[in-house]
């Protein structure tokens, strides 16, 4: 079989370079042609293997001799089949004029099942080594834009979506320094399918890349607006937490907070980064009815150990008294050393635990995206 | 438009306030009456802000006669802009002004609000500062409370002083009616389905920061102004998928939950 990919440009090329697709990775060819990563999707699209060949740019074959290979004959058999027995040749002739007009019409078909294979191994391939890698390559290019949201100072964002199957969602943009996703900037983004880039991707390249610096670090902004926001910050500060010094963090910060670098851990979040309204310089109250009802979903606590669930736990429960007990420090051992492995291989090993423990918990395995295909990532791992 | 009026029209002729209000980048402002330009006390202290303050009030008032060069239009017309935008910021806290701006709000002028919970919640424009040349304009929305960065970059230069700090609060305070109601939905960032334990931590901790909040309100009896404040039982079936980026699934989400 020919591939006419010498000359012209190739599919995926061509489709990553369209209007609006600027968010996708390049799939490799290698990816594509390695069946278990394709697993389950045949049944998903329409003219799938039609699909799968125009991505490939394998030339389909040609319609002037007929179905000579047996692959070929499954699928032809079912539309040609009533044809055949007729051996004239004026209906052999008509057969073939049909053939060509189907052709035409069910090229458009092709395309379009050819860009939602495309799209449904993009998602997988995206969480795969190799995809995650290039779409890092192109997060630190800021092929994907920064974040709208004043406090996060242009921090990048990352596309993903909120559903995993296709014709949900459009795709959206995660921010890692809010933590909360939003609608593209232009519109020839709302054409594009949410369920190409998934529910997975957003989280698992972070954790893929923890030593990426979430936010540009605030020294380098200029202007009297940051004045303004650190004179804020100071406020709040001095507000929220009267009684500590309001330039020195309460307690001892851990170097990792839940498996992350406290200062990578929604860095655009917190005293400073909460908006607070007033009216002539004066606060708007709480109680007043306009007044701020929403301040807790950009709130981070000073003292990220507030963070540390585990320890809150027997704190409350009155062991903190005889210190951290030895189930805490060992989570915190095994956070540390998680975190410093940063390798998909050990995202995946705890992912089936968490797996199985939510199976043990309750049987019905009905969390978005089936998490048993695992995709592109049981391959990388 | 006709050539020659007689500047003293009182049918509102506004040449230039016109053209400037229409200029492409100029969509956030509103048209500022012609009474309130003309009363003096409305434009207290602006002569000191403002470089060639008279002739650049004669411009924008459309009485402005004088032969200039080229330079010195362009100077004038600069300083016409700015203390239109000066005078924009006091105006729009009139009633007058402020109803202009609703009805702006209201036909999503000043776009929508990108965060995706929002669902598309109209915005308000904004000034993180009252001086001149502090910093540009930013959208204010109602439904998450934050502050946006606007879309296209011509707006994007536009001085937040022309807003002020104060405007789009008023604006709730004059028409509470207007007030969207706050929705404690969220985005949950999950792999394969699972939380992911450190964002997860944030959250319940956020959350406990909002239950404080409503039950301080509610103890002042002040509605809460939330959609679903009944649906908090919703996040129970959450307890124990979190996804751990460390430590081992600890059972101890329940204690955190309520
Ligand atoms: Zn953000
Ligand atoms: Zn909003």
């Amino acid at each position: 079989m020919s591939s006419s990919s010498q000359v012209a440009e190739s599919w995926i090329s061509s489709f990553c370079g369209l209007l609006g697709h600027e968010y996708f990775a390049e799939v490799s060819e290698d990816f594509i042609e390695d069946d278990f990563n394709l697993t389950g999707l045949q049944s998903q699209v329409p003219m799938y293997k039609e699909a799968l060949e125009m991505i490939l740019d394998v030339e389909p074959e040609d319609d002037e001799d007929e179905e000579d290979e047996e692959e070929e004959d499954e699928d032809d058999d079912e539309v040609l089949g009533d044809e055949k027995p007729v051996g004239a040749a004026g209906s052999y002739r008509r057969a073939g004029d049909r053939r060509h007009l189907r052709m035409a019409s069910d090229l458009s078909v092709i395309e379009s099942s050819a860009e939602l294979l495309y799209g449904l191994i993009h998602q997988r391939y995206i969480t795969s080594r190799p995809g995650i890698q290039q779409m890092a390559e192109k997060y630190e290019l800021q092929h994907f834009g920064t974040c709208p949201r004043v406090f996060c100072n242009s921090c990048k964002v990352l596309p993903v979506g909120c559903n995993d199957t296709p014709g949900q969602e459009t795709v959206k943009l995660f921010c890692p320094s809010c933590l909360d996703v939003y609608t593209p900037p232009n519109s020839r983004f709302q054409a594009v399918d949410g369920a190409f880039f998934g529910t997975t991707f957003g989280c698992l390249f972070f954790m893929t890349f923890p030593e990426l610096e979430i936010g540009a670090p605030r020294t380098t902004s200029v202007g009297g607006a940051d004045a303004l926001l650190a004179i804020q910050a100071a406020e709040n500060k001095s507000r929220s937490s009267s009684a500590t010094n309001s330039t020195v963090v309460p307690a001892a910060q851990p170097s990792l907070i839940n498996g992350v670098a406290p200062s990578n851990l929604a860095p655009g979040l917190g005293p400073g980064n909460v908006y607070e309204p007033r009216i002539y310089g004066f606060r708007v109250s709480e109680r007043a009815r306009s007044g701020p009802r929403m301040k807790w979903l950009r709130m981070r606590p000073i003292d990220v150990n507030e963070l540390d669930e585990a320890r809150r736990y027997w704190e409350e429960r009155g062991c903190g008294g005889a210190g951290l007990g030895d189930e805490d420090t060992n989570m915190l051992d095994v956070a540390g050393a998680a975190a410093d492995a940063n390798k998909l291989g050990v995202a995946v090993d705890r992912r089936k635990k968490a797996v199985g423990r939510r199976r043990r918990t309750n049987g019905s395995g009905n969390g978005g995206g089936s998490p048993m295909d695992t995709n592109g990532i049981g391959g990388a791992g | 438009m006709d050539d020659f009026n007689s500047e003293t029209d009182s049918d509102y002729t506004s040449y230039w306030r016109d053209w400037f209000i229409s200029s492409r980048g100029n969509e956030y402002f509103c048209e500022i009456d012609e009474e309130y330009l003309t009363d003096r006390f409305n434009l207290t202290g602006l002569n000191t802000e403002v470089q060639y303050y008279q002739y650049a009030l004669d411009l924008v008032t459309d009485v402005f006669d004088l032969d200039c060069d080229d330079e010195m239009r362009e100077q004038i017309e600069k300083s016409a802009r700015h203390l239109y935008g000066l005078v924009h910021a006091r105006y729009i806290v009139t009633t007058r002004g402020l109803a202009k701006m609703l009805e702006k709000f209201k036909k999503g002028d000043f776009g929508k609000c990108p965060r995706v919970m929002c669902e598309a919640q109209p915005l308000l424009p904004m000034g993180q500062s009252d001086v001149a040349n502090t910093s540009p304009v930013k959208l204010y929305c109602a439904r998450c409370e934050d502050l946006y960065n606007p879309k296209s970059s011509r707006h994007a230069s536009i001085d937040g002083a022309y807003f002020g700090t104060s405007f789009h609060n008023i604006l709730f305070q004059v028409y509470p009616a207007m007030l969207p109601p706050k929705t404690q939905k969220r985005y949950e960032p999950r792999i394969f389905g699972f939380r992911v334990h450190a964002a997860a931590a944030l959250c319940r901790w956020q959350a406990e920061q909002r239950e404080q909040m409503k039950e301080r309100l509610r103890q002042a009896r002040i509605e809460t102004g939330f959609e679903e404040e009944d649906e908090e039982i919703e996040s129970e079936d959450d307890i124990d998928d979190d996804m751990d980026a460390g430590g081992d699934g600890f059972e101890h989400g329940a204690i955190v939950q309520q």
